[in-house]
């Protein structure tokens, strides 16, 4: 498989009055064709910027891309002109925000917001570009779509807000298609409904999917691959098997262990992970969770760790998992 | 779409009764008479007569009645003080002028208003911003006197652009239609920049943005319609607040329009002129805010001024 998106050593800082805010502190990953990559991690710690910074779509007068590169089939958008990225956006790159009632324009009818983006891009003519955005309806699953196209925001559900949006975005046939929290504003069953259209869309056009969310029961349900970042970082990456099944990062293993669980006794309280996330100000010399972290070793707290590979596709940022650590055998294994 | 018209007609008739009635009784209700002049008293037999003349003798509400009735015929009646010209005459003949210059002062208000209020929004907190808001506090601050005494200054005594004052051809227009639109301008401006600046962190134009439209299909399609609805609420009552004319300008250009009459005839005690021009102004205005509400309807579809059979 070739790679489609690769993003190497990128950094995001903000500018506030309270001086420069390090959002993405060294971001890597990549994304191959027809894969689908999930972004999760609490609030604040780097998943939407990361996500904004390759649409390169973060505020300009206060955001910048400070260090790194994005490459999109070989091509550098961090330093493409505007003009050109502009050509991308919505074409080759698309983005779909969290909720849908307000990312979408309550005065403009729902089929000229589909169809702006096919006339920009795709120069057709209205008549066609017309039957292209009925296409699309339908493949999002909204009936009527002749009937519909003619309606405003407010005449839809939250659901169909949601396939709307979608449908906006896909309508270019994008290669990558950028979900920001997809279905956090959304009930569950229509969560569900909403993360199947992403599946059956992905078998139809083989679009490449980054979806990024705090929800783990959306990673496990759609996701080839997982990233899971931490104040800015990523501190573990793997296949959706090995961050489920073999955790070695102890926020990733705490993160899992704060999911509610349907197996356990309804009593079972749910374990949260103490403390709270670093101040990205001044983010801490060594690793950021180890404030958190009840492994921390003295190295933790002074020495950025680095990463370690468990196998191909498994890459963990922690030091306990560093080739010159001591092995410790679990205690299981000394019984 | 019929029945909401005719509901709005009748509820517009019911304004405009009340308006009338509450006029017509505090107007009676203020002391002094038409005929009294820098507190002379007319000769008692000829005061009785023109009393009768003009039905100033009879109670109270039967001249209330026979008003009502003479205005369902838009018969305004006679002037007392310019007698024998009539009401209708006046309105007539001096509407259209005040009505020119109040349309181009509008143009120009709207216009410059508006562009001035996007351009702040969009250079936010930077130079270009602080200008506007600057022009903007003097527009509000200054009174248009002020501005019409500068204009005629410079544009007509020092640089001789403009004629000065009175009316008649189009460069007649140009002073006073600016003098009147500074203010109207400032506050549209403001009200823009206000709305421009909520809008633009909406997230729909996040999603505009990610459409890889051109940043002026941003502003002009997605950001600038919604920024403008409440500006057209602000417009309903400005615009006939402009087109019945403004005493202060017409004075100081000498121009030939309503505000003169309108401000004469409550000095006057002049009856009929004072009901006339507060009928004429208030169903404009109340015209004008049925209006702005389908202006409303077309630009919000969120607005639904009336169910959709079927």
């Amino acid at each position: 498989m070739e790679k489609l998106l690769q993003v190497e050593d990128l950094h995001v800082s903000f500018k506030t009055h309270g001086g420069e805010v390090k959002a993405v502190r060294g971001v890597s990953f990549s994304l191959e064709k027809g894969e689908t990559l999930a972004i999760v991690g609490e609030s604040g710690c780097g998943k939407s910027v990361t996500a904004r910074s390759i649409m390169r779509l973060i505020p300009e007068h206060v955001g910048k891309i400070t260090k790194g590169k994005i490459l999109f089939n070989g091509t550098d958008l961090v330093t493409l002109p505007e003009k050109e990225m502009r050509g991308l956006r919505g074409s080759q790159i698309s983005m779909i925000f969290q909720d849908a009632m307000t990312s979408l324009n309550p005065t403009i009818s729902i089929g000229e917001q589909i169809m702006e983006g096919i006339v920009r891009h795709q120069k057709l003519s209205r008549a066609e570009a017309k039957a292209q955005a009925l296409e699309m309806l339908q493949l999002v699953g909204i009936a009527n779509p002749e009937r519909r196209l003619k309606q405003y925001l407010h005449e839809f559900s939250g659901g169909m807000r949601q396939r709307i949006m979608i449908a906006i975005a896909l309508v270019c046939k994008p290669s990558i298609l950028i979900a920001d929290e997809p279905t956090t504003a959304l009930d569950v069953t229509i969560q569900a409904q909403i993360i199947d259209l992403f599946k059956t869309i992905q078998q139809k056009t083989g679009v490449s999917i980054v979806i990024i969310t705090h929800d783990l029961g959306v990673v496990a349900k759609i996701a080839n691959k997982v990233n899971v970042m931490y104040a800015g970082q990523v501190v573990e990456a793997g296949t959706v098997r090995e961050i489920f099944y073999q955790p070695q990062h102890p926020y990733t293993k705490g993160l899992l262990e704060s999911m509610p669980r349907l197996d356990l006794d309804r009593d079972t309280p749910l374990a949260p992970i103490p403390g709270s996330p670093p101040d990205l100000f001044a983010p801490p010399a060594g690793c950021a969770f180890a404030a958190r972290c009840q492994y921390a070793l003295e190295v933790c707290r002074n020495h950025q760790p680095a990463y370690s590979s468990l196998g191909t596709t498994h890459q963990v940022a922690c030091w306990l998992q560093d080739p010159r650590a001591q092995t410790v055998y679990p205690l299981q294994a000394a019984k | 779409m019929l029945s909401f018209v005719l509901k709005r007609f009748i509820s517009m008739l019911i304004t405009l009764w009340v308006i009338v009635t509450v006029t017509f009784f505090l107007m009676h209700a203020v002391p002094g008479s038409p005929f009294e002049r820098e507190g002379k008293a007319l000769n008692p037999t000829v005061e009785k007569n023109l009393m009768a003349l003009y039905n100033l003798d009879k109670p109270l509400a039967v001249q209330y009645v026979s008003y009502l009735k003479s205005l369902v015929q838009f018969e305004l009646g006679p002037s007392i003080i310019r007698s024998p010209e009539t009401v209708n005459d006046m309105i007539g003949r001096s509407f259209p002028v005040s009505a020119k210059l109040g349309f181009f002062s509008l143009l120009f208000s709207v216009i410059a208003g508006i562009a001035l209020g996007v351009v702040a929004a969009l250079r936010h907190n930077k130079l270009i911003d602080y200008v506007a808001t600057i022009i903007s506090v003097i527009g509000i601050a200054v009174p248009n006197f002020v501005v019409a005494a500068l204009l005629i200054k410079y544009f007509a005594v020092e640089w001789k652009l403009f004629p000065a004052a009175t009316w008649g051809t189009w460069k007649h227009i140009v002073l006073p239609a600016l003098a009147l639109s500074f203010g109207p301008m400032a506050i549209i401006a403001r009200f823009t920049r206000a709305n421009m600046l909520d809008v633009l962190t909406q997230e729909y134009i996040e999603t505009a943005k990610a459409k890889g439209l051109h940043p002026a299909v941003v502003i002009l399609k997605h950001a600038l319609r919604n920024s403008l609805l409440p500006v057209i609420t602000l417009l309903g009552s400005l615009i006939a607040n402009v087109l019945t004319g403004s005493f202060v300008i017409e004075k100081i250009f000498a121009i030939p329009g309503m505000g003169k009459y309108f401000v004469d005839s409550i000095y006057n005690r002049d009856y009929t002129v004072i009901m006339g021009t507060t009928v004429f102004y208030s169903t404009l205005l109340i015209i004008l805010m049925f209006l702005v509400d389908i202006v409303y309807g077309i630009i919000d579809p969120r607005i639904k001024l009336y169910k959709k059979e079927g």
